[in-house]
């Protein structure tokens, strides 16, 4: 008589079952407290200026003999970076510096690493607030939000028209801070009476969906006067469109984004100022913090100082946020000096 | 040549399990974190609205049809649970709510299929859309969280006092289900007659349009099921929940040996299929191999599981016509 | 007016002007219908946004859906020989990214680089063809395999890094913003390759042997068509357009990175199904296929200009999909039972 084919299947699983077993209880271990294994989960890898970020991770961790290592999801989504979360959670390292894609999506993981005793500080978009020790923001949301409108104004003339925002994804915790500051600046400041915000369109981080809502913007509002995209690959993307389209000088741009870039866009004048801050610093600062945490020199509560290397002396806020300086301003006559 | 097929399918069984064998090997070798039973755990927990969709995709195949609107209609049920949830309505509700409508979605595309006789693949090809679209209609692009503690320690966590996935039991039980059904009830053997010979079937007095729209009502309401499983192990509700799972479901359902063209196939396969595939990527993720990296060994074992077996075939073939033409010649 | 209708055709018209001819004015009712509801979609949206109704906002249609076009044209020489070839996206993905790379390492100059990206995509649908005819392994198994090993491949080759529009040279960039006698480039290479594409497909043999391969493999067997070797040409040929999508895509999109194109297949093979082709093989046509992607393209650029939530766009493709087929098959059974009444007699 045949072997009933359900045995396979319980023989197979008898086999995972059993080698789990065997396994037994390597990952009860703390993780240590002297080795710096610190691992950066951006919202995506296929983004330069999360690799810009890197290198500061990388120049801190060799500076304090740590080691460094960055992994993350091709498709900045928050389900995709929970396995990533859990990975490293197995892989027992001492700290996670992550940026979140969906701040609640991945709390759950987030919390498992931390009740192993893995610090978890968050960079350039906070998860969820119980889910992290410190978070390591860029700069003051308010003033990335209304340096932005602040440039726009400066690029229409006679500040009054419609404009619209390019956003990256629709959940990315940074990106609605930003917004929702930008909103409230255009309705409180009487400066801005002139501009009205038409359409805040999504474009997802991916090249080829920015490409298409920059389109889409331009399609659905002929009148359109500027676009602000607060994030490096739509203000990219944006530019091309504007270029292709010969709507340079027509519609301004503006946002955050990488010198290297939008060096052409600039000179050529398809953007004529943008923001940003500097990336490698936030990628160096939180490397710091991370480090700091793990060696117990910090506890990561409000109204902490620390030093971290060559950037100098740093205060935890009330809502356990490190501000990592202001925004900056490129223009045509400093846009040379960073290179990233 | 119903022997050899036989003894080719037990065997295709066996060499999942050594396939198996070989990718904990791998996986050990690779990363001293592997064979720990919190890393399977979460290995599991990973891999179970995937495995939950294989059952009924199975059924479908091997009545030699498709569902291609899986992931989809995943995706529908976690916007719909979010979207209802928001309104205020207790989840011991919600639920049920949200089964149902993957049992309409399910039915819609049977009809389609059986009734309005459109092919399978088209159908779940416009519904792969159209769902989807509807889950973004629904929900938006936000993402609705603030579920009861219970609900994501089901989804999150294991069964008490082990570290066993509460969505596993789910599966386990689905899985026992589905194999007692496929091979031993009527049933069963009518999906396979209907999936070797359609026309044959009917002819023999089975109800091949009903048994056809159940299993697409069943991929349904188990695709809403996995669903709501991924709303709450990601504490999210979102309308992309599950993109792009359509592609490792059906990898894994062809992989466990059901025949594409219908007819053929176990559930003991596919789901070592399914915890091949997941072994195979827990092992290379806790090496650092990206994801996409890992989709390139997926895609190769997928074609040299098909392409594997009628190589044999064929050249066993060729070697027994060979002999039959040497003997008849020594005569 | 059914009744009508069949009254006025007469119940020998395949014995009168011949069965090929008689399905060559369905498929021609057929692309005949997409129009009418392309013309219906832009009246109707005319109405309300007069700016719908302009030529550079048909110019902008027509431009953003050039590459599919051109895929879609590579996808239904494939599906009419009763295949499908689900790795275009990654086909297209990968060769924009080494064609970009190219350019950015500044390894050749931008003609060889855009004739090494085709080339690539020859070589992957070459490659999709021997797994089939000499593997013998169904072609959906085999292309959603190799959808996998090409992205992959794409993200190995890439390493995280990816080609900005800075890094790529303006003549390759001005392909996509160029124009040819008041024509944007794009849209005239996706019209010239399908016109080409279609009328070997009408006149040809080669053409009219596809078309048996899909409609009867085994009576296709029996009359002596190379049925392997037309196969495997097909897929080749889909890797051929699916490359230059490709090359063109760095061009168009500035930007490319390991994900490009990601998901492009279901969009191509709806146009595909849109356009009339079956996709059980054995008919449809070219000009189907492209007008089912100018129809996408259109009802998408309608809810862009209508102020409408970029939402629905998902779910009204996926109604529109369902509708196609369905009055394919309706159309289907009604010729068929026209047709059969001429053995009543």
């Amino acid at each position: 008589m045949r072997l009933p084919k359900g045995a396979f299947a319980f023989a197979g699983l008898a086999v995972l079952a059993l080698s789990a077993c065997g396994g037994g209880g390597s990952s009860s271990a703390s993780p240590g407290t002297t080795t710096l294994n610190i691992a950066f989960l951006p919202k995506a890898v296929n983004n330069p200026y999360f690799d810009v970020a890197a290198t500061g991770g990388q120049e801190a961790a060799t500076e304090l003999k740590g080691q460094f290592k960055q992994v993350g999801p091709s498709d900045a989504t928050g389900a995709a970076q929970i396995p990533f979360i859990q990975t490293l959670t197995q892989q027992n390292v001492s700290a996670i510096v992550v940026s979140a894609d969906d701040a609640n999506a991945i709390a759950p993981a987030l919390k498992q690493a931390m009740a192993k005793g893995i610090k978890v500080v968050g960079y350039d978009s906070s998860p969820a607030t119980d889910a992290r020790n410190v978070f390591i923001n860029q700069a003051d949301t308010k003033g990335i939000g209304e340096v932005q409108i602040e440039m726009v104004c400066d690029e229409i003339p006679g500040c009054a028209g419609d404009i619209a925002i390019l956003s990256a994804t629709s959940t990315a915790t940074n990106q609605n801070a930003w917004i929702d500051v930008m909103k409230s600046t255009l309705a409180s400041n009487s400066k801005y009476s002139g501009l009205k915000l038409v359409k805040v369109a999504y474009g997802n981080d991916d090249p080829q969906v920015s490409t298409t809502e920059a389109q889409g913007l331009l399609t659905a509002y002929p009148n359109l006067k500027g676009i602000i995209s607060p994030t490096t690959v739509g203000i990219a993307a944006a530019a091309k469109v504007l270029k292709d389209q010969n709507k340079v000088g027509k519609v301004a741009l503006t946002g955050l984004g990488t010198p290297n870039q939008m060096r052409a866009f600039v000179k050529d004048g398809t953007c004529k100022e943008f923001a940003l801050w500097n990336v490698k610093d936030l990628g160096y600062l939180a490397y710091y913090t991370a480090a700091l945490l793990v060696q117990g020199k910090i506890k990561g509560t409000s109204g902490e100082t620390f030093t971290a290397g060559r950037l100098g002396s740093y205060t935890i806020d009330a809502s356990t946020t490190v501000l990592l300086g202001k925004p900056f301003v490129f223009k045509a006559d400093n846009i040379d000096q960073l290179n990233f | 040549m119903s022997a050899l097929r036989d003894r080719l399918l037990a065997r295709w069984e066996t060499l999942l399990v050594l396939l198996l064998g070989a990718f904990l090997v791998l996986g050990t070798s690779l990363s001293p974190y592997f064979l720990s039973a919190s890393n399977f755990s979460d290995m599991t927990s990973n891999l179970m609205e995937k495995a939950i969709m294989a059952l009924p995709l199975a059924l479908i195949i091997i009545a030699g049809e498709i569902d291609l609107s899986v992931e989809s209609m995943a995706g529908l049920s976690s916007a719909l649970l979010g979207f209802v949830f928001l309104l205020g309505w207790p989840l011991w509700i919600a639920i049920p709510l949200v089964l149902a409508v993957g049992a309409l979605g399910g039915l819609f595309n049977g009809l389609l299929v059986t009734r309005a006789g459109l092919p399978s693949l088209v159908v779940t090809l416009g519904t792969l859309a159209l769902y989807r679209g509807l889950a973004s209609v629904v929900l938006g692009p936000q993402s609705v969280s603030g579920w009861p503690a219970w609900f994501t320690n089901f989804g999150f966590g294991d069964v008490p006092g082990t570290l066993i996935p509460w969505p596993f039991v789910v599966f386990a039980v689905l899985a026992a289900a589905f194999m007692f059904v496929l091979h031993r009830t009527w049933i069963g053997r009518q999906i396979f007659a209907i999936g070797k010979n359609k026309e044959a079937a009917r002819y023999s007095g089975i109800q091949v349009a009903k048994v056809k729209t159940l299993l697409f009502v069943l991929s349904g309401t188990l695709s809403a099921l996995a669903g709501v499983i991924l709303t709450a192990r990601f504490s999210s509700a979102r309308a992309d929940n599950g993109q792009g799972f359509v592609l490792d479901v059906v990898t894994a359902t062809l992989l466990g040996g059901v025949n594409i063209f219908g007819g053929e196939g176990t559930i003991a396969g596919v789901v070592l299929a399914v915890f091949v595939i997941g072994v195979l990527r827990n092992g290379l993720t806790l090496a650092d191999v990206s994801p996409d990296t890992q989709s390139v060994v997926v895609g190769a074992l997928l074609i040299v599981s098909v392409a594997g077996p009628t190589a044999v075939r064929r050249i066993r073939s060729a070697w027994s016509s060979r002999r039959f033409v040497q003997s008849a010649s020594n005569r | 007016m059914v009744r009508a209708v069949e009254a006025a055709v007469p119940s020998n018209l395949a014995g009168r002007i011949g069965l090929e001819r008689t399905l060559a004015l369905v498929a021609r009712l057929r692309e005949l219908g997409i129009v009418l509801a392309l013309v219906a979609i832009v009246l109707v949206v005319a109405i309300q946004a007069p700016l719908f109704f302009t030529v550079s906002n048909f110019e902008q249609i027509l431009l953003s859906v050039a590459l599919i076009a051109i895929v879609a044209v590579g996808q239904t020489t494939v599906v009419l020989t009763r295949n499908v070839d689900l790795s275009v996206g990654s086909v297209v993905g990968l060769v924009a990214f080494v064609t970009g790379d190219l350019l950015k390492e500044h390894v050749v100059g931008v003609p060889v680089a855009i004739l090494a990206g085709c080339v690539l995509g020859l070589g992957l649908g070459a490659l999709n063809g021997l797994i089939i005819t000499v593997g013998r392994v169904p072609a959906i198994v085999a292309t959603l395999g190799t959808l996998n090993i090409y992205r992959g491949l794409a993200f190995l080759i890439a390493g995280g890094k990816q080609v900005s529009a800075i890094d790529l040279p303006n003549s390759y960039l001005r392909i996509a913003s160029s124009s040819v006698l008041g024509v944007p480039t794009l849209i005239v290479c996706a019209v010239v390759i399908a016109a080409i594409a279609a009328y070997l497909l009408r006149y040809s043999g080669t053409g009219r042997q596809l078309y048996a391969i899909g409609s009867n493999p085994a009576a296709a067997d029996v009359v002596g068509i190379p049925s392997q070797r037309l196969v495997f040409g097909a897929f080749v040929l889909c890797g051929l357009l699916a490359g230059v999508a490709g090359v063109l895509w760095g061009s168009r999109f500035g930007t490319v990175n390991a994900s490009a194109a990601s998901g492009l297949e279901l969009q191509v093979i709806a146009a595909v199904v849109i356009g009339g082709v079956n996709i059980f093989g054995g008919s449809g046509t070219v000009v189907g296929a492209v007008l089912g992607a100018v129809l996408l393209g259109t009802i998408q650029n309608a809810l862009t200009v209508l102020h409408l939530s970029q939402f629905w766009l998902q779910a009204i493709d996926g109604a529109v999909i369902l509708l196609a087929v369905g009055t394919d098959a309706a159309i289907r059974n009604y010729f068929q039972r026209i047709l059969t009444r001429t053995g009543r007699r």
